[in-house]
């Protein structure tokens, strides 16, 4: 009998620490399968952030560096400007990114560098447990936003993916979901095309998943991956924000 | 082959740098450190190695974490409120043992406080800096042929311990220029086994500071502790005429190096004093003068800040000996009149 699905080498055989429902493991997945379809398992250096991801490297199978809250993207500089032929991504959620990683994220993709970033948005902090981050949307109840995020206070919810594509040296931004199949498949191939942009030396790929915190949202993980679908899509809009491969134009 | 060259202090920390197999720099603009970064952003590229002007002091030292988790020897430099800035970074080394070089030109604070020299970061450089329980080897060096060279050693005592080495130098030893002996010494090169390469033909290597596991953490401060232990037989210091000396000048990095003057014109006066200079900060000499104050039982401690190194020199020497201070602000550079005649009283004190 002809397999026709396994789990990917790059990915260890654990249980990962991940909340039921969490679009964490699913993401590592589609990040693993592509290492292993360019196979990239030896020549890749993977640059953790802190956030529920801190422990990727329980999961994913290749060489690990811990980073500081943010630092990501300078940490990965770092990285790939002394192994320049090696693969090096981070894995980043938005209270990293998009918070105290702002700085760090926007130089290194107008630098151009040849990373990969792998930005999860699930609108909230997770690990820290809840409180309300950039992305959190208006009117969203967080430990911090007791009684709803209001814009007046604590601003707009802000949009990695079109700022970063906004960036010359970004060579591909792109925001996807993975609250359901077709989603999904639509994440794998642009999690593909955020690795071309480094391998092909273009520049740096961003990808942003939208993602689901069922313990934090408080909700069970239908109803969270329906809130991905209802609320945040039609926020965060999904689609590729800019590409700068041969193929780009078709998107 | 050995060339002598007049340079420029920050130039001469570049040069080491260079010398020692650097390959990687990432820093940002602050004075009175500049010519560090002008020097590199040249020579890095031409000798094959990567020059980053980062977007702030925080990703440069983060760039370094990055390069130096590879295993390359790669460098930062900055002054006072530049360091504050790269704590962090500085912590994550100690916690993730990768190796680095930090260099401080240090200049008065506190805040943006100004550009003038100052050794007011002492307690910052010789404390770990940032958070946790961690501890620098900090050299502190008093020309600007020492600041080349306490360079390359400040690499191979990185490597050697698998973290980060301070280079604590001012303004005044950023700024000033002599001749310079260039060594070009091969550079030392150390087994990396625990660098990030790939996991190519062997397990995967992780880097990382978070200890979460029952016990983890406490096993991990240890292994450190130990460490800092280890370290401490890289103590180094510099002694002038404390064989005789009725009293011992304890200063370092361009005090020691005015105060040499002020001990000359003692001692043409009659007095018997002499000179401690610790090299290394970190681990301080405690045992060298402890063992002195068996014999001496007058010390000075003089420093360009209100009071820092002194207390090192009182923990080492409480017990047996009188520690006397003399602390000037930064601003302005003390002359050596002002020096010796801060001891002469002194002297005149204990005599």
């Amino acid at each position: 009998m002809k397999q026709v699905f396994a789990r990917p080498k790059s990915l260890k055989d654990v249980p990962t620490h991940y909340c039921p429902g969490c679009h964490h493991g699913i993401i590592h997945r589609l990040v693993a399968d592509a290492i292993d379809q360019y196979g990239l398992q030896e020549k890749t250096i993977a640059v953790a952030s802190v956030g529920c991801s801190v422990l990727l490297y329980d999961y994913f199978d290749v060489d690990t560096l811990e980073s500081p809250h943010g630092r990501a993207a300078a940490v990965a500089t770092g990285v790939k400007r002394s192994m320049p032929d090696h693969f090096v991504f981070t894995y980043q959620g938005d209270g990293d990114l998009a918070a105290i990683g702002t700085a760090e994220i926007m130089h290194a993709a107008n630098r151009g560098e040849f990373l990969t970033v792998i930005f999860v948005n699930n609108t909230v902090f997770g690990m820290t447990g809840g409180q309300m981050a950039p992305t959190t949307m208006i009117g969203q109840t967080t430990t911090t936003s007791p009684g709803g995020r209001e814009p007046l206070k604590a601003g707009y919810p802000i949009k990695m993916a079109e700022i970063i594509a906004n960036l010359e040296g970004t060579a591909y931004s792109a925001r996807v979901s993975v609250h359901d199949a077709k989603h999904l498949m639509t994440a794998k191939k642009t999690i593909r095309k955020a690795f071309d942009a480094q391998l092909e030396r273009r520049g740096l790929g961003f990808v942003e998943l939208l993602s689901s915190c069922p313990t934090n949202w408080k909700m069970t993980s239908q109803e969270a991956n329906k809130r991905v679908k209802e609320e945040l899509v039609p926020y965060f809009p999904l689609g590729v924000y800019k590409d700068t491969s041969a193929k780009g134009d078709e998107q | 082959m050995s060339k002598k060259i007049l340079a420029q202090g920050n130039e001469a920390i570049a040069r080491g740098a260079l010398a020692a197999g650097c390959r990687y720099y990432f820093g940002y603009p602050i004075t009175p450190q500049n010519e560090v970064p002008e020097y590199l952003s040249k020579h890095l590229p031409e000798a094959g190695g990567v020059f980053i002007q980062a977007e702030s002091e925080v990703a440069s030292i983060n760039m370094l974490l990055g390069a130096a988790a590879t295993g390359a020897r790669v460098m930062t430099s900055s002054s006072s409120p530049g360091i504050s800035l790269k704590q962090e970074g500085i912590s994550y080394l100690a916690g993730s043992e990768i190796p680095g070089v930090i260099v401080n030109m240090c200049r008065s604070g506190p805040g943006l406080g100004g550009i003038g020299p100052s050794q007011g970061d002492y307690y910052q450089a010789t404390r770990g800096g940032g958070h946790g329980d961690y501890r620098t080897i900090v050299l502190a060096p008093h020309s600007v042929q020492e600041n080349y060279d306490f360079t390359i050693l400040a690499f191979d005592l990185a490597d050697k311990y698998r973290n980060p080495v301070i280079v604590f130098g001012d303004a005044i030893l950023g700024q000033m220029k002599e001749p310079v002996e260039l060594k070009n010494p091969r550079p030392k090169t150390f087994k990396k086994d625990w660098a990030l390469t790939g996991a190519k033909g062997r397990p995967q290597r992780i880097l990382k500071s978070l200890y979460l596991a029952d016990g983890e953490l406490v096993d991990h401060n240890w292994n450190l502790y130990k460490k800092f232990q280890r370290m401490q037989k890289e103590v180094r210091y510099e002694t002038l005429l404390v064989d005789d000396a009725k009293l011992v000048v304890v200063a370092f990095g361009s005090v020691a190096r005015i105060v040499k003057t002020s001990i000359a014109m003692a001692r043409k006066n009659g007095m018997k004093v002499g000179l401690v200079r610790p090299i290394t900060l970190y681990p301080f000499p405690t045992a060298y003068l402890q063992e002195l104050a068996q014999r001496i039982g007058h010390f000075m401690a003089m420093e360009m800040c209100t009071g820092q190194m002194v207390d090192d020199v009182k923990l080492a020497v409480m017990k047996t000996a009188e520690v006397g201070f003399y602390g000037r602000p930064p601003g302005s550079i003390p002359t050596p009149n002002e020096l010796y005649e801060e001891i002469r009283k002194e002297y005149k004190r204990i005599s």
